[in-house]
This record gives structure tokens, sequence and C-alpha cells, in this order.
């Protein structure tokens, strides 16, 4: 256990940070979840309930940003302090992030839901979001309890994010090619499931910054995730 | 990490240095080694024995009659406490800057040239004109004092006294300078120009500053030393102390978490 700060004020604003962030967290995943269930049973209230949460994430940023600079000015802070403060600004901008991701997919779903297929179409992205959200949980739980011997395991698995979104770019071609009444919707549909493809890079970040955080060394495995849907043809 | 790409020489070095004030121990074997051209700083509670072993680098504790030195020190591979060794011309070589600044009560001029008038740097007037320029362009003085050169040095302002300690310092040419918290009775402005100061004395000397300020050890030296209770507990860069050092004791006192 790391032992207190001899100026408690200290000890609460790194406290207030660590707290925030898991909030900010929390309030990420859930923003996930509810986008993606919007835009899978066409809900545009939950849509719209959703479009006005983020401004909960702007705000923690903003908060973050504040308190860790008036910190770095009143206790200059060092060694596992100093790579907290910095773990904790790049954190929240990353959630900051998330959320404008699940944002943009709740703006989507009163056009997709608008179309007979839409819905149906919207299905394989339930999948992908679940991964990305279970990913994100993880990379939090590493946050939340200091331990990172799991964090390269989880930042491998992005390669599975990946994998299905490139799969799921596929499928959502072939839905266009079949009909181009389709495209509308489906090209509504990849930029839903491209948000959700950089939300697992966002957890990827977080759990590189959470590393330095904890070890003082930046994490040298290589990133997995890239999005390899360039490569896609239509043949 | 380290603006250094080749490792630097050793210019001083301490093993196994034991130092007592009657019966009661203050260093308890510390071995470190201070590099040419590099400021090494000194860390650590007070009372830890930075002060110390400081002054065990040109034999200052020589003054205190109760204290005895054990082990090894050396300057450039030579035993500085061999009985044959010179103690003033050990002093010219390794000088020392104090917490108070300490100008004698005398001229601005005469603080400069009682050094190299003592070991004999000097032939003529002439001469000593030319270290008194020198040595207080050297501590950033000379512009603010070059038309009061006779007037008395404590009536300096503290900073200006401390940079002319400095300059007294580098009067006797020395090759390393040894400081103990220099700064602790500026104000933030005097102790930015010591500290820019620094930084362009150590193209020339190598040297070694106890401080308390965390802030002030990261900015201006290259390794830092931290101490505990007359233990070494770490040397390394100073990059690594300050964002991930090694021991537990070391991130406890610099993040504000000791005792
Ligand atoms: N002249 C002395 N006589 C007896 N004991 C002394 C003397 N000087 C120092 N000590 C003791 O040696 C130990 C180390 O003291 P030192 O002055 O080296 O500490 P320091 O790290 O420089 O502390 P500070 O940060 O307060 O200046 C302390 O326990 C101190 O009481
Ligand atoms: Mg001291």
């Amino acid at each position: 256990m790391i032992k207190q700060h001899t100026v408690s004020a200290f000890e609460d604003e790194m406290q207030f940070l660590t707290h925030k962030i898991a909030e900010m967290g929390g309030h990420a995943e859930k923003m996930i979840g509810q986008s993606v269930k919007a835009l899978t049973t066409g809900d545009v209230d939950l849509a719209r309930a959703v479009i006005k949460d983020d401004m909960r994430l702007d705000e923690g940023q903003r908060e973050i940003d504040d308190k860790a600079v008036l910190l770095i000015a009143q206790r200059q802070p060092m060694a596992n302090d100093l790579r907290e403060v910095f773990a904790n600004i790049r954190i929240s901008s990353d959630l900051e992030r998330i959320g404008d991701m699940a944002k943009g997919i709740a703006k989507r779903v009163s056009s997709v839901s608008e179309y007979s297929h839409g819905v149906k179409f919207a299905r394989g992205i339930e999948h992908l979001s679940e991964l990305a959200s279970a990913q994100l949980k993880e990379v939090l739980d590493c946050y939340g309890t200091r331990s990172v011997d799991e964090v390269n395991n989880i930042i491998e698995r992005d390669e599975e994010i990946d994998a299905m979104y490139t799969s799921l770019f596929r499928e959502l071609l072939t839905y266009m090619m079949e009909d181009p009444r389709n495209i509308t919707t489906c090209t509504h549909l990849l930029f839903c499931a491209k948000n959700i493809e950089r939300i697992g890079d966002h957890a990827t970040n977080i759990a590189e910054a959470t590393y330095y955080m904890v070890k003082g060394q930046k994490l040298d495995a290589a990133r997995p995730n890239e999005d390899k849907t360039h490569k896609v043809s239509l043949d | 990490m380290n603006d250094e790409s080749k490792t630097p020489k050793v210019k001083m070095a301490g093993k196994g240095v034991e130092v007592f004030y009657g019966a009661k121990q203050a260093i308890n074997g510390i071995d470190l080694e201070v590099y040419e051209r590099q400021v090494t700083a000194l860390i650590g509670p007070s009372g830890c024995g930075k002060s110390t072993y400081l002054r065990c680098l040109n034999r200052m504790n020589d003054t205190i009659d109760i204290c005895k030195v054990k082990g090894l020190l050396t300057l450039d591979g030579e035993d500085i406490y061999d009985p044959n060794i010179d103690v003033v011309e050990l002093r010219a070589r390794v000088g020392m800057v104090f917490q108070k600044p300490n100008p004698f009560p005398k001229s601005i001029y005469e603080n400069i040239t009682y050094g190299p008038r003592i070991h004999g740097l000097a032939k003529s007037k002439a001469d000593l004109d030319v270290i008194v320029e020198k040595s207080l362009r050297g501590a950033g003085l000379w512009e603010e004092v070059k038309d009061r050169l006779l007037e008395p040095g404590t009536g300096l302002s503290g900073g200006q006294q401390q940079r002319l300690c400095i300059a007294r310092a580098i009067a006797v040419q020395p090759e390393v300078i040894l400081m103990d918290e220099p700064c602790s009775a500026l104000d933030p402005i005097a102790t930015a120009i010591v500290e820019e100061l620094i930084g362009e004395l150590r193209e020339q000397y190598t040297i070694v500053i106890v401080t308390h300020s965390m802030q002030q050890a990261a900015r201006v030296s290259q390794r830092t030393a931290m101490f505990h209770l007359g233990d070494l507990v770490e040397v390394d860069d100073t990059e690594t102390i300050f964002t991930n050092p090694s021991e537990k004791r070391t991130q406890d006192y610099i993040t504000g978490r000791f005792g």
C-alpha cells in the first residue's frame, strides 16, 4: 500500500481525480451500452437521452483538467504522483472522446430506425459493442485496482474487435450491393461501427496510460489495433 | 535518458564512508561517485547526513573536533584523507558555498582576491584585477557590482551576496564546487539566477549541491543521491529519481509522504 501524503489536502485532491475518472468511466460505459441499445431497438428517446448525457463527460474532463492544473501549480507532484496526474489528464480525455463516439452513434439512431431494415442491419453492431465495452470495463478495472498484469492481454484482444469490425464492414457492403436503397442506412451503420472500433482504440490508450502510471515505464507491446478496412475491396 | 552519451569520468568517489560525531554515527558506510562536469544533488530529510557527507568532500569536517571520518574518499583517484595531502590546497580544488551567504566583512574586491592571494595565484595587482572580473562575470555579478568593487560585500542583497560567495569560490579555480542549500535564503528571482549560473558553471566545474527543494534538484542536477538516516538509499539519473525512483523511501520522500 502507498502511504498517505503528509499534507492531507494533497491526498484529497489526488483522490478526487481518481474518483472522477472512475465516475467518468462508468458513465462512458453506460453511454456505449445505451447508444447501441437505442440503435438496435430503434429507441429514439433513449438516443436523445444519450446525446444529452454526453455533457457530463465534457464537464468531467474540464473539471479534471482544472483540478490537475491547479494541483500541479500548488503541489508540484513528483514520481508516482506526477505520473498519476499525467495519466488522469490523458485518461479523462480518452473517456471524453469515448462519450463523443457514443453520442455519434446515438445521433444516427433516428435515421437508421426510419428505414425498414435498419434495426436488422444494426444487429451486428451489438456484438462489436459488447466486445469494446468489455474491453473498456476491464481497462477501467485495471485503473481502479492499479494492477496492470492483465493489460497486455486486454490490449491484444483489440485485434478481435478489429477483425469483427472488418467483417461487419464487409457485411454492410454486401447489403449495399444487394440493394442501393440500403446504402444510406448502411453508411450510417458503417460510421457507427467505426465509432465502436475507435472506442477500442481509446480503451487501449487508457490501458497504456494506466500502465505508465503504475509502472513508470511505457508499455512497449506493439499496438495491434489498426483499422484494416482500407484493404477491403468489392470482389 | 541522460544527456550524457558517454559514461562521464568519476571526479570524486566515496567508498565505505563512515562519519562519527563522538560516539554517534552520522554516515553509515556510503559508496557514492560524483561525475566530472555534472551536477549531483544530495537530497533527503533533515538530519540524514547530507551536509556531513558534503563536508567530507573537502575535509571541512576536520574543523569539527569530535568528527571522525572513516573509509576512502578520492579526488581524481587520490585519497584526500591521506596524511600527506595539503588540506589548504584540497579546499582550493574543492570549493564550498554555504547556505547563508557569508561574505567576509571586507570589500567586494577583497572577498574575491583573498583566496587567489593565499594560494599564490596572482603575481600582481593586474593579475588580481583580471581574476576579480572573471570570477564576478562567472558568477553573473559583474554588471551589478563593477562600479562599487571597493564597497563592503556585506552591503549587497542576499542574492548578490550568494553570487559573491560563488565568485569567491571560483576565483581560486577549483575543480569541484560544493553547495549546501545555496538558495534557501534567496527569493525566487535570485534563486533562478543562481540556478541558471549552476547550469553554466557545470560546463567547467563538477558540482555537488545539497537542496531541500525537490524541484531545484530536478531542475539543476543530472544525478541525484537520496540519503536517509545516514544511509545512501539510492543514486540514479535525476530524471529517473523524479519520475520513477527504484526505492520506496525515495518515492515517499519526494512525493511528501514521509514519517
Ligand atoms: N557538529 C556536529 N556535532 C554533533 N552532531 C552533529 C554535528 N553536525 C551534524 N550532526 C549530526 O549528524 C547528523 C547528520 O547531520 P547533517 O547536518 O549532516 O544533516 P543534513 O542532512 O545536512 O540535515 P539538514 O537537511 O537539516 O541540513 C544529525 O543527526 C546531526 O544531528
Ligand atoms: Mg544540512
